[in-house]
Parts: C-alpha cells; sequence; structure tokens
C-alpha cells in the first residue's frame, strides 16, 4: 500500500488530524500576533526596552521545542490539557519574527514623512495608526507569514505531549518504524506548509504594495 | 520691496538667548537672539551645520532649547501645547515628506482631517489650494510617486497651507528641484507670499535664493547668528563672514531690485 492509498483510505482521520494541526497553528500564531504587535510597537517607543524583549525572545527562539514543552508541562491551566499547552509553546516561538518585524517595519518608514507628520501637529497616537502602521503591514505581514510557516512544523512535535495533530502519524510511523505512515503526517504537513506561506506571501503582496502602487 | 514696520505688525517669532546642545555636550545653537516680524519672510542662510534646520525646528518644538526661550506669537513654546503650535505652523521639507500612501488629497487635507473639518469643506480646501499652488484638479486622486519632484514640492506647500495657518517654516523646500523647476517655484511663492502675506522662515544654503525670496536674511555661522540684515545691506555688508559668504558664490547679479527676471 503507498502512501496515497493510505491517505485516501484514512481519509477522515487524516483531514481531522489536519484541522487540529491548523487548529493549533491559527490559534498560536493569532495569539503571538495580538502579543507580538503591541511589543513590537513598544520597543519602537522606548529603546530601552528593544534588548530585553528581543534578546528574550531570542533565547525562547534557541530552546529546543520538545524541551519547551517539557518545561511548561507543571504550568497550571496549561499543562493540563495537551493542547493548550502546544498552543503556548507555538506562541512563545512566533512571537521573535512578529517583534523583530513590527520593529522593523515601523522603524524601516522613512524619517522625513514621520517629520513631516509630527511637524504638522499629528499626536504619537494618529502618527502610529494613520502612518507607521500602514506604511510597515508589509514587513509586519511577512513576520505573520515567517511565524506560521514556522509553527507548522513546529506542531508535528507536539503530538509527542499528545496534542494531536499530523505528527500523530509521524510519531507512530517512527514507533512502528513505517515509512508510509510517517509520510501520511509529513506530507499533509507540508503542504500546509506551503498553503500558508504563498497565502500570506499575496496578502503580503497585496498589502505592502498599498503603499506604494496606487489602487485603480 | 518694503519690508513692513516692526512696530506696526509685531513679533510672530521671537528667539531670547536660545541654545540647543545635544545630551553630550556639543552646542549646535548658541545663545541665539533673532526676531521675526509679522508677514516677512526671512531667510536663515548658512553652510550645511551651521544650525539653520535646528533653529526651525525650534519654532515648532521638533526640538526643544536647552537654554533661553523660543516665543510664538507672544508665548513661549514651553508653554504651548505642542500639538495646537505646530497646527498653526505650515512645515515644508526638503522632498516634500509627502505621506506615500495618502493621495494628494488626503494629504493636503491631512491637517483639516486631524482637526476634524467636515469632509466636504475639506475637499472644497483641496481644490482651492491646488489651484493657488497651480496643479490640476485631476491631480487630486494621485498618489505621491506618481507626481514629479516640482508637483510633489507643489503639493507639501498646499499641504503646509491647508489649515491656513499664519507662520510657514520651509527647510530647503526647493533644494532637490532642477534649476528650472525651482526658478519657477520661486516665482510663484514670491506671488503666493504677496498674496497671503504670511510670516515665512526659509531654509537655504543658497545665496542667490536668499538674496530672492527674503525680505532679510539672517546669516548663521556654527551654531551663532551672524547678521540679519535686508538683501540689500547684506550684499554691502563688511562684516568678514558675511563677506567670506558672499565671495564664495562670486559675482552677484540678483539682488532684491530686479528679481522675477530669471
Amino acid at each position: 500500500m503507498n502512501v496515497f492509498q493510505f491517505i485516501s483510505q484514512n481519509r477522515t482521520e487524516v483531514l481531522e488530524l489536519t484541522l487540529e494541526h491548523l487548529w493549533m497553528v491559527g490559534i498560536s500564531t493569532l495569539l503571538a500576533v495580538i502579543i507580538g504587535i503591541p511589543l513590537g510597537i513598544l520597543i519602537t517607543r522606548r529603546p530601552a526596552l528593544n534588548k530585553p524583549v528581543i534578546g528574550s525572545a531570542n533565547i525562547i527562539q534557541t530552546v529546543p521545542s520538545l524541551a519547551l514543552f517539557g518545561f511548561l508541562l507543571p504550568v497550571p491551566w496549561i499543562g493540563a490539557r495537551a493542547d493548550r499547552l502546544a498552543i503556548l509553546a507555538l506562541t512563545l516561538y512566533a512571537l521573535l519574527p512578529l517583534i523583530r518585524n513590527t520593529y522593523a517595519g515601523i522603524k524601516g518608514v522613512d524619517g522625513s514623512v514621520i517629520e513631516a507628520g509630527r511637524g504638522m501637529g499629528m499626536t504619537d497616537r494618529q502618527l502610529l495608526f494613520q502612518v507607521e502602521l500602514p506604511l510597515a503591514l508589509g514587513v509586519i505581514i511577512a513576520g505573520v507569514r515567517v511565524a506560521a510557516v514556522i509553527s507548522v512544523g513546529l506542531a508535528t512535535i507536539a503530538a509527542a505531549i499528545g496534542a494531536g495533530g499530523l505528527g500523530e502519524y509521524i510519531f507512530r510511523g517512527l514507533a512502528m518504524v513505517n515509512n508510509q505512515l510517517i509520510l501520511a503526517g509529513a506530507i499533509p504537513a507540508a503542504a500546509l506548509a506551503l498553503l500558508c506561506d504563498v497565502s500570506l506571501g499575496w496578502l503580503e503582496r497585496r498589502l505592502g504594495t498599498r503603499a506604494i502602487v496606487p489602487q485603480s | 520691496m518694503s519690508t513692513d514696520h516692526p512696530s506696526k505688525n509685531g513679533l510672530a517669532i521671537e528667539f531670547r538667548n536660545v541654545s540647543y546642545s545635544f545630551a553630550e555636550g556639543s552646542e549646535l545653537i548658541s545663545s541665539l537672539n533673532l526676531q521675526v516680524h509679522r508677514s516677512e519672510t526671512l531667510v536663515l542662510l548658512g553652510r550645511s551645520g551651521s544650525g539653520k534646520t535646528t533653529t526651525l525646528k525650534l519654532i515648532n518644538a521638533l526640538a526643544s532649547p536647552t537654554a533661553g526661550e523660543v516665543f510664538v506669537e507672544g508665548r513661549s513654546t514651553s508653554q504651548w501645547n505642542t500639538i495646537r503650535l505646530r497646527r498653526g505652523i505650515g512645515y515644508v521639507i526638503q522632498d516634500a515628506g509627502l505621506f506615500p500612501h495618502f493621495t494628494v488629497e488626503q494629504n493636503i487635507g491631512l491637517v483639516p482631517t486631524i482637526e476634524n473639518w467636515p469632509a466636504d469643506r475639506i475637499r472644497q480646501r483641496v481644490i482651492e489650494l491646488l489651484q493657488v499652488v497651480g496643479l490640476d484638479a485631476s491631480l487630486a486622486s494621485r498618489y505621491p510617486r506618481e507626481l514629479s519632484g516640482g508637483q510633489r514640492q507643489r503639493v507639501g506647500v498646499a499641504r503646509a497651507l491647508a489649515a491656513d495657518p499664519p507662520i510657514l517654516l520651509m527647510d530647503e523646500p526647493f533644494g532637490a528641484l532642477d534649476p528650472i523647476t525651482r526658478a519657477e517655484l520661486q516665482r510663484e511663492f514670491l506671488a503666493l507670499q504677496r498674496r497671503l502675506e504670511k510670516t515665512v522662515v526659509f531654509v537655504t544654503h543658497d545665496l542667490r535664493e536668499a538674496l530672492l525670496l527674503g525680505s532679510r536674511i539672517a546669516l548663521m555661522e556654527a551654531g551663532k547668528l551672524v547678521a540679519a540684515l535686508p538683501p540689500d545691506e547684506f550684499v554691502r555688508s563688511t562684516d568678514p563672514l558675511v563677506k567670506q559668504y558672499l565671495d564664495a558664490f562670486g559675482e552677484l547679479p540678483t539682488t532684491n531690485g530686479n528679481r522675477g527676471c530669471a
């Protein structure tokens, strides 16, 4: 039996695991956006926080994923359910690209534009929402894209702590030394990663160039 | 051109013993005393790094004096609400600083919009201003990068005039333009200024531009004011630093008397 036959025979289970996978990636990326973008904005306003914030996100990034799952296990409420734990871990990993890209996007806005806005009496808030964020949007979406693609890969490891997702097949296949089973998890996961990359890439180009190319 | 008499007009801007330095201690402006009369065009002239742009930014509080006070309309900039102060001062910078994601109309209507004018009044004002700066109304829906350098700079001037501020600060507004476009915009600026009679502080390093546009020229050197004189007195000045600046530009055909014949 080849891998595609296996997938089509078990399509309900494959679909279920894919949806579980997407759920973990989607929720964690969303949480990372909600936390990461304000943090990125904050460090453009408070330069003293730049190093500690980026540094912490960097350190999290260097922790091996299995170890991070292990660390989080004793945390109350979070550790009680494997999917919560997986989502928290994925969120933490996704923070770095979001914080960094938000910061870089805003810092990359032409200084003369900011100065003109400030000189004409725009408040800090108006400057942020009407000038800096719209002009940084393309770079920020690029950060979301990187975060989502990384999450799809990392989420396969969440199966090791019983959080489900396409990693189930991979770990089962590893245990049974069954390559078909490993591929049945790996191929849909790779397809998901590509899908995230392409769709967010499209969004990035659309929103990023809005500032440059006029809409017709 | 007759300069309006200061006692009749009063002062729009006044620098009293103003110094400005970075935290590290290097002084960019030292003990500056300067008065700008209502409706005059004061040109701040000087080489790069002489402190003219900083002087300009002290007026709209983009920089705060480390010593002394800057008075705008009789009130110290430290007493002003910064946002209110800036909205009452038009600001034009070198490459216009237009918002690339805003149309021409949105750019010009910026201050009226943040001042919450009704939409139809903003629209009307934009059309009026496009005409004032000599742009076709059809450009309203364009984006800045679809415009030429000269057009962008006109939009920059229109944007600064939008809320009809009594004071206009211009930081080398024509510096990045080709000579023909620059001459054209200078002529139009003169015509506009005769009509609108704003108080203008104009920064340039170009002596010709200063002589053409200024009702007074303030020469700055290393953060200090060298002299502030009307153009005809400026060219006759015996001050060594003024002479040095004049000499650097060679022969000078243009003085205030024969402006316009470019």
